[in-house]
């Protein structure tokens, strides 16, 4: 029987963006079903809906084949799923029993917790699936992936007999991934149903009965694992042939600009997350970072650029050890966040970290005139769209913001620039501009590191490939040898691991 | 044009906020039995009908200016100022420290001597938070609030323990060299009150500001640190170095604030002499959205709410204006958030 | 002769200690829920103001009592609307009520004692003839329950989740902004019934006289690193050494550096040089609900 059937549902965010069209998705009661796709394909959103936290525009939810309508959390919960999200909902300074109980506490009169009760129960769910927790620690002090594992607890406490896991290996070792893939198996063997969504096809091919494709919003596939394999499944994400990279001419100098050697890099939690990291890249050549988020990239630019210490290893410009003055172009993978301060004038962003330079300013005074006219002649060279050069920089679309945070770090004198993400979000015009602006300077002979998701991006851009996979680089590529599908493998330690 | 509509929209929103204060306010006078309209008209009238009581106002707005602009400062940068109270009176005692130790030198010395020991003093005061912000990363508000304690139990310590004068809470006086005169000595206007020249220096400090944050590179980058930390970062700026400064400039200017009492008025340093101007002054910035000459004119209207307080006393307790302003401070804040200007919305 | 000094210091410390309990008690229930309230220092002023009004006019104290923590929830109810509802700035509310209860406190004291600054006298506990301070008891006994509502029931647990992660909270269907609205009210109750205390304590009220215990009473809580029974350790020290200046006048140290003490102690805590400080998670930041 099937424990999820989802008709029809469609979902669209503003105005034109389809995240569901028409999805059908059904998955057989005690199966392990592997939900995949790219990043923005509609994985996320679609279970978003099936766990009431988001309203379906249209289609229909039935669940042990009964018609259900899920308008919240709870009442997901009430018909037996539950989710573990990306990003854990858990408090840091409580123990894990207090976790697994919060919102659904068993009490005295007094309303004082009977936690005698919640543990033996707990203790049965951990003894019955098998997860091992020490029930007593708080979570602040544990592992990730045992911080998940109680994610899984809590929702067995409530009795769910559907799980569905939001990228559960996105932050795991590979040690805790084989762990987490035990207890998934423990739980299907006992008759819970699974549901997995999950970018890594390796994973798939592994642990799942069946799986169901997305791409951009469709449902483009069903499978039965068994009888697919990873060029099948790869086809299915990516869509058909990929053309190959459109050649751009050969134009390296000879001298090297940026010498990476043996970088090693800790993230936020003080995990290492770019592992010994070697490479260089020469003038007039663009090196090209290719990974899916998370495996080290936002982290190896931030140390090159000086936002992030270096654990071991060193970064050289020119045989010279990197300098925190040393200016480096550098566009943010998130402009909101780091490239613009969306309440300033376009002309003030343009200022923006380069205020000092001689020509902006003297100690005392801000050269206005010089910051106008500066301006004025960027917005002509780059075509920015807008009203004034005093206007608002938040009123400028999309792709005219941007080009501001281009125009303003291609034209920093240096040699090094350090590209992130540059056409998220953007339109065709706007990216074939930026894409331009990159091939411009590549040509005056500065060496550009460009990291991106997008394959094609990156295939037309780079004169080398690096694909990083688990803080690592494993591959370096030749765009004009490989293509989306390659990368794609490496992308997913489906090879060169 | 965006700036502009947002600021019409600002302005016209604050004036809503002080209308419906004042008819919270009525609600009061009424359940005593007075007539608010007969309250509310006397308020201004014996303020703004004549010239004494136009130079009380502007004497009472005169240290509100320069805290309201400290504050303002430190919210520029993204920081919370709670502590203008404790910089204030920290810098009016080395003020008057000044006045009186170094009596022998010419008013030409003495006079900027006395007004920069108090920016020294109020900088110092200031700085200790910055530096905690900075280096230990813990907040400036209650560091502020702390620090504004400290210092009070610190110049009592001064006045009472040091530089006493028996059967006072005052220093001793600061030499005539160090006065700074009254308007009415001078010019013969506003006759009778205290309004002194010190009002000058508080719009020299709003006119500072102004070319601070908007004409210097410094300034550029204070402003930017408090609209996106995140995007400072990356533009490189030193976060930590511009919070020290940011809190000490904004320590210095509160600083000054002494100089409307003990330069321009008593002469000497008296304890309990700021009556909440630090406190006032963040009503001040908040309501005048942080803008050097929006304060002066904010300031005004709480001088005129003080000194109109001792106008209506016989008929009404002045204490209705605390109450007034307590309400002010409570509707802007509210309105703001109903109408989604700009204003704070969480304290990190 | 010792042991009589030692003793009357003791009860002296304690009774010190009440006023600064009660308000950090409940700033500990306001700050766990992740509501700053600054306010404290107003409601113990509204609350002594309060006390002594209701029990002049019915020369009751239970009703005076009574007066006390509802003028203090009243005024926590204002923080709640202010910072919970409409999300403004919980720092400025908290100061913006703080002019507010001075101004009303001095204004209705006017008004109904002729006086803005001194009420006229009120009975105290003393007509209760009990041969112990009753408060004190009633402090222990607060302290007690509030230990054991915020670590052991249902209420603390989910008003714990609801100061350090409201997100999480939210996704198991707590209302987050509820259990904030119970954590303030009840941090209103009890600095309005520490107010009451200060009435009875001094027979009047004498506007201002909280004195700066509502802000010593924040220091306690974060010297106590938000927890309770921290709190009420630090509120003892600071109540010994009050009592210490009070006993001994020429100590050789000045009275001013001992007022100097608790904030002091609370910056070099806030500074992470006593352990980690860490304030509730999402202290301060009112919740939003996204999509």
């Amino acid at each position: 029987m099937f424990a999820v059937e989802m008709k029809s549902i469609a979902k669209k965010f503003g105005d034109n963006f389809k995240a569901n069209d028409c999805v059908d998705f059904n998955v057989q009661k005690g199966e392990i079903h592997a939900l995949v796709g790219e990043n923005g394909a509609g994985k996320t959103t679609l279970m978003k809906i099936l766990y009431g936290l988001y309203h379906a525009d249209e289609g229909k939810i039935s669940i042990n084949e009964k018609e259900v309508e899920i308008l919240s959390p709870s009442e997901a919960i009430k018909v037996g799923i539950g989710m573990v999200h990306q990003h854990f909902m858990l408090v840091e300074p409580l123990t894990v029993s207090e976790n697994i109980i919060l919102g659904d506490e068993t009490t005295d009169k007094f309303g004082i917790i009977d936690y005698t009760y919640s543990e033996k129960r707990i203790i049965d769910i951990t003894e019955r699936f098998n997860i091992n927790v020490d029930i007593n620690a708080r979570v602040e002090n544990l592992s990730v992936g045992i911080q998940q594992k109680i994610e899984i607890l809590k929702i067995l406490y409530r009795n769910a007999d559907i799980l569905i896991l939001d990228e559960p290996t996105a932050v795991l070792t590979p040690q805790e991934t084989d762990e987490l893939f035990k207890t998934l198996k423990e739980l299907k063997s006992k008759g819970k149903t699974i549901i997995l969504i999950t970018h890594k096809l390796g994973e798939v091919l592994s642990i799942s009965d069946r799986v169901s494709v997305l791409r951009r919003g469709k449902m483009v596939g069903e499978l039965q694992t068994k009888s697919t394999n990873r060029d099948e499944l790869a086809k299915l994400i990516v869509g058909g042939e990929i053309d190959f990279a459109a050649s751009i001419e050969s134009v390296i100098f000879k001298n090297v600009i940026l010498t990476v050697e043996n970088l090693t890099v800790l993230n936020d939690k003080s995990t290492e997350i770019v592992k010994n990291v070697s490479f260089q890249i020469k003038a007039g050549e663009i090196l090209g970072i290719a990974g899916v988020e998370g495996n080290g990239q936002s982290e190896l630019t931030e140390a090159i650029t000086g936002l992030r210490e270096i654990q071991m290893g060193n970064i050289k410009v020119k045989e010279k050890e990197l300098k925190n003055d040393y200016p480096i172009a550098h566009i943010p993978a998130d402009r909101y966040k780091h490239g613009i301060v969306m309440d300033y004038s376009v002309s003030e962003n343009i200022a923006l970290g380069r205020i000092r330079e001689k020509r902006f300013s003297t100690r005392l005074a801000i050269n206005l005139q010089e910051i106008k006219e500066y301006t004025e002649k960027l917005i002509n060279e780059y075509d920015i769209q807008l009203q004034n050069p005093f206007q608002i920089i938040s009123g400028l679309s999309g792709g005219n913001q941007q080009k501001v945070v281009v125009a303003r770090e291609l034209t920093k004198e240096t040699d090094l620039i350090i590209v992130n993400h540059p056409t998220r979000g953007l339109d065709i015009k706007a990216s074939n501009f930026v894409h331009s602006s990159l091939l411009n300077e590549r040509k005056k002979g500065k060496a550009i590191l460009l990291v991106s998701s997008d394959l094609s991006e990156l295939l037309s851009l780079s004169d080398r490939i690096a694909v990083m996979y688990n803080g690592k680089i494993s591959a370096f590529l030749n765009p004009h040898d490989t293509n989306e599908r390659e990368i794609g493998l490496y992308m997913t330690g489906l090879r060169g691991n | 044009m965006n700036i502009l509509k947002k600021n019409i929209a600002n302005g016209l929103g604050t004036v809503i906020a002080i209308i419906i204060s004042l008819i919270i306010g009525s609600l009061f006078i009424a359940v005593i039995g007075k007539n608010p309209y007969i309250v509310y008209l006397k308020l201004f009238i014996d303020t703004l009908g004549n010239t004494y009581g136009i130079g009380q106002v502007l004497f009472k707005a005169t240290p509100l200016i320069l805290t309201g602009l400290s504050v303002a400062i430190a919210f520029k940068a993204g920081l919370f100022n709670i502590g203008a109270e404790g910089q204030m009176n920290i810098g009016a005692f080395a003020t008057a420290w000044a006045g009186f130790t170094f009596e022998s030198l010419p008013w030409y010395f003495l006079i900027p001597l006395s007004i920069t020991a108090g920016f020294i003093g109020g900088a110092f005061w200031a700085s200790i938070a910055g530096v905690l912000k900075a280096r230990f990363g813990s907040h400036e508000v209650i560091n502020t609030i702390m620090l504004n304690f400290i210092a009070l139990a610190l110049v009592s310590y001064f006045v009472n323990n040091v530089y006493f004068v028996p059967a006072t809470i005052h220093t001793p006086e600061i030499s005539q060299n160090a006065y700074l005169q009254r308007f009415d000595a001078l010019t013969g206007l506003f006759k009778g009150s205290p309004f002194n020249i010190s009002f000058i220096a508080a719009l020299l400090a709003c006119l500072a500001m102004y070319y601070l944050i908007w004409k210097t590179p410094l300034g550029y980058e204070i402003n930017t640190m408090g609209l996106n930390k995140n995007a400072a970062k990356y533009a490189k700026m030193d976060i930590k170095k511009l919070t020290v400064l940011s809190m000490a400039i904004a320590g210095g200017i509160a600083g000054l604030g002494g100089l409307n009492f003990v330069n321009g008025y008593k002469h000497y340093f008296e304890l309990g002499f700021s009556e909440n101007a630090g406190y006032i002054g963040i009503a001040v910035a908040l309501i005048a959205r942080n803008n050097p000459f929006g304060i002066i004119i904010v300031s005004m209207f709480f001088g005129i709410l003080e000194y109109g307080g001792l106008a209506i006393n016989t008929i009404v307790p002045k204490e209705i204006v605390t109450i007034l302003q307590g309400i002010i401070i409570l509707t802007v804040i509210t309105l703001s958030r109903i109408f989604d200007w700009e204003t704070l919305k969480s304290t990190k | 002769m010792d042991d009589i000094l030692n003793i009357a210091f003791f009860l002296q410390a304690l009774r010190i200690t009440i006023p600064y309990l009660l308000p950090s008690l409940g700033a500990t229930f306001s700050e766990k829920g992740g509501v700053i309230n600054i306010a404290l220092e107003g409601i113990l002023l509204v609350g002594a103001f309060s006390t002594t009004v209701g029990t002049f006019y019915t020369h009751n104290i239970f009703i005076g009592i009574l007066c006390g923590v509802i003028s203090g929830v009243l005024i926590g109810l204002i923080h709640s609307y202010v910072a919970i509802t409409f999300k403004a700035n919980q720092i400025v509310s908290g100061i913006a009520i703080n002019i507010l209860a001075l101004g009303i406190t001095k204004f209705f004291c006017k008004i109904i004692f002729n006086s803005s600054s001194n009420s006229e006298r009120i009975i105290g506990l003393e007509t209760l003839n009990l041969p112990f301070n009753p408060f004190i008891i009633l402090c222990v006994i607060i302290l007690a329950l509030s230990y054991i509502s915020i670590y052991k029931t249902k209420f603390g647990l989910r008003l714990r989740a609801a100061g350090e992660n409201p997100e999480a909270a939210d996704s198991l269907g707590i209302n987050v902004n509820k259990m904030r609205y119970i954590g303030v009210l009840i941090s209103g109750a009890l600095s309005g019934l520490g107010g009451s205390w200060l009435a009875f304590n001094q027979h009047s009220f004498t506007d201002g006289m909280s004195a700066g215990r509502g802000y010593i009473a924040l220091a306690a809580m974060i010297i106590g690193k938000w927890n309770p029974l921290g709190a009420a350790v630090a509120c003892l020290l600071f109540g010994f050494a009050e009592s210490f200046t009070l006993q001994f006048q020429e100590s050789g140290i000045p009275t001013q550096f001992i007022q100097m003490l608790p904030y002091v102690l609370t910056i070099i805590v806030l500074a992470g040089f006593i352990g980690k400080a860490t304030p509730p998670a999402a202290d301060g930041i009112p919740y939003e609900k996204k999509d």
